[in-house]
């Protein structure tokens, strides 16, 4: 199957930059977070009852995630070479990485909820 | 056969069901908040031995199955199911289901204000509602059942912190700072209220009485409460008047009829009070005149000075004034 004819996705490759993907989303959505609270609690006092930008951030920041974890997640499947991938081979690093990519998607997803849930449903500044 | 160090204590244990009370205890609740408190305590528990039995199960199984009955990639699985997922689900779920648990409950600048002040060693109260006068107390709070009662709560010397275990979970009182605290309470009844954070010598001689009552009493109880106090003509009366002003009680204490000093508890109402001293005595004159007499006997630390130079009589005679008037404006 040529280049071409792959879907783009499966064009993707995971690399260490991709690795650092969701934990970076994560990081950023927290500092979001945070930010959020510290700025509606000094302006009003409270917490907007429905934060559509907060809504729509934790959004992107779960959707960017999922994305990366999927893509991640198709490249593990790949068929051939059985665990353990610990050689210095192209495709035992691809495989490393992308397994790596997929747990770290979903700790960064679970860490981007637990984060927002709080924000959304407390409203007291206290 | 060797006994646990739990096992040894066994006999012991039946002692601590002594702690069970139903006036200051989380565990039985007169207010909603304490009430959904408790029921996520007991779903956390219940929930958590659950767990816990499961992992034992799994590890009798585990621990007694031959090597090699699992494969590698089955195990891998059991431990991304068991170990990951599972608990992230479960820890979702509760999340989400404690959350509204934790959001204040609703109030208005129509309810009614309770601010209370935490000074070594007790509890400066001032009912306050829209409009109008507060009315003054101390060491006791007063809240009608099934209205919504919003606490104001600060401190003047240092950090204490406002807990009412069968109403609400506690809440800081920190000088500078007004915190609020919404509660509704359900159940009338007598109940206690603690200092939970450690403010210094008397800081466990550091308590108050609630009294929640039916709502149409509150009422009744606060306006009379706003009458302006009126002397009584009695001997009793004069003489308790009299030692008091003799004393100089009036600098620190506002009492009925005496000029208010605002300086240590307002006494105005001290007859209906169901404790002296912050919850620690029975406010009977025999009590309240050792307390005049020497008041760190039962409370280190605090600002009050000793009266040792008042006879028994006269502290005695204070104390059935003090008593007394009180006694009239509550039956009025």
């Amino acid at each position: 199957m040529s280049d071409k004819r792959r879907k783009w996705h499966e064009r993707l490759q995971v690399t260490l930059w991709t690795l650092i993907v969701p934990p970076t989303v994560w990081a950023v959505h927290f500092l979001f977070a945070y930010l959020w609270a510290a700025v509606s609690c000094a302006k009003t006092g409270f917490f907007a009852e429905f934060p559509t930008l907060f809504t729509a951030g934790t959004v992107l920041a779960l959707a960017t995630i999922s994305l990366s974890g999927w893509i991640a997640h198709r490249q593990t499947r790949l068929r051939g070479d059985p665990p353990p991938h610990e050689r210095g081979t192209d495709i035992d690093r691809l495989r490393f990485l992308a397994k790596s990519t997929l747990l770290l998607a979903g700790l960064s997803f679970v860490g981007v909820l637990f984060t927002a849930l709080p924000v959304v449903f407390i409203g007291d500044c206290r | 056969m060797r006994r646990s160090v739990a096992g040894k204590f066994l006999p012991l244990w039946p002692l601590m069901l002594a702690g069970c009370n139903r006036h200051q205890s989380a565990l039985a609740p007169f207010g909603l908040e304490a009430r959904s408190t408790l029921s996520l305590t007991v779903v956390l528990a219940a929930g958590g031995l659950v767990i816990a039995l499961g992992v034992a199960v799994i590890y009798a199984i585990a621990a007694r199955a031959p090597e090699g009955r699992l494969t590698h990639e089955r195990g891998m699985r059991l431990v991304l199911w068991l170990g990951a997922v599972f608990p992230t689900v479960v820890l979702t779920a509760l999340l989400i289901w404690s959350l509204p648990a934790m959001r204040p409950l609703p109030a208005t600048g129509q309810d009614l204000h309770i601010r209370v002040e935490g000074e070594q060693f007790w509890w400066r109260v001032a009912y306050r509602e829209a409009g109008r006068d507060p009315v003054l107390s101390a060491n006791e709070i007063r809240l009608p059942v099934g209205r919504t009662v919003v606490f104001e709560l600060t401190a003047t010397d240092v950090v204490h912190s406002f807990w009412i275990p069968g109403l609400a979970g506690k809440m800081d009182m920190i000088p500078g700072r007004t915190n609020r605290l919404v509660v509704k309470a359900e159940k009338p009844g007598r109940y206690r209220g603690v200092c939970a954070e450690f403010c210094g010598l008397s800081h466990a001689l550091m308590a108050f009485d609630v009294i929640a009552m039916e709502p149409a009493a509150f009422d009744e109880w606060l306006a009379v409460a706003r009458i302006p106090p009126r002397p009584t003509d009695s001997a009793i009366y004069h003489r308790g008047e009299m030692l008091f002003a003799r004393e100089g009680c009036g600098s620190c204490h506002a009492a009925r009829g005496t000029p208010s000093g605002e300086i240590g508890p307002d006494l105005t109402r001290y007859g209906e009070r169901l404790t002296l001293g912050a919850g620690i005595l029975a406010p009977t004159p025999g009590n309240t005149a050792a307390f005049i007499r020497d008041p760190h006997r039962f409370k280190p630390g605090a600002r009050m000075p000793a009266y040792r130079h008042l006879r028994q009589d006269e502290a005695l005679a204070l104390a059935v004034w003090l008593k007394q008037s009180g006694a009239q404006e509550a039956k009025r």
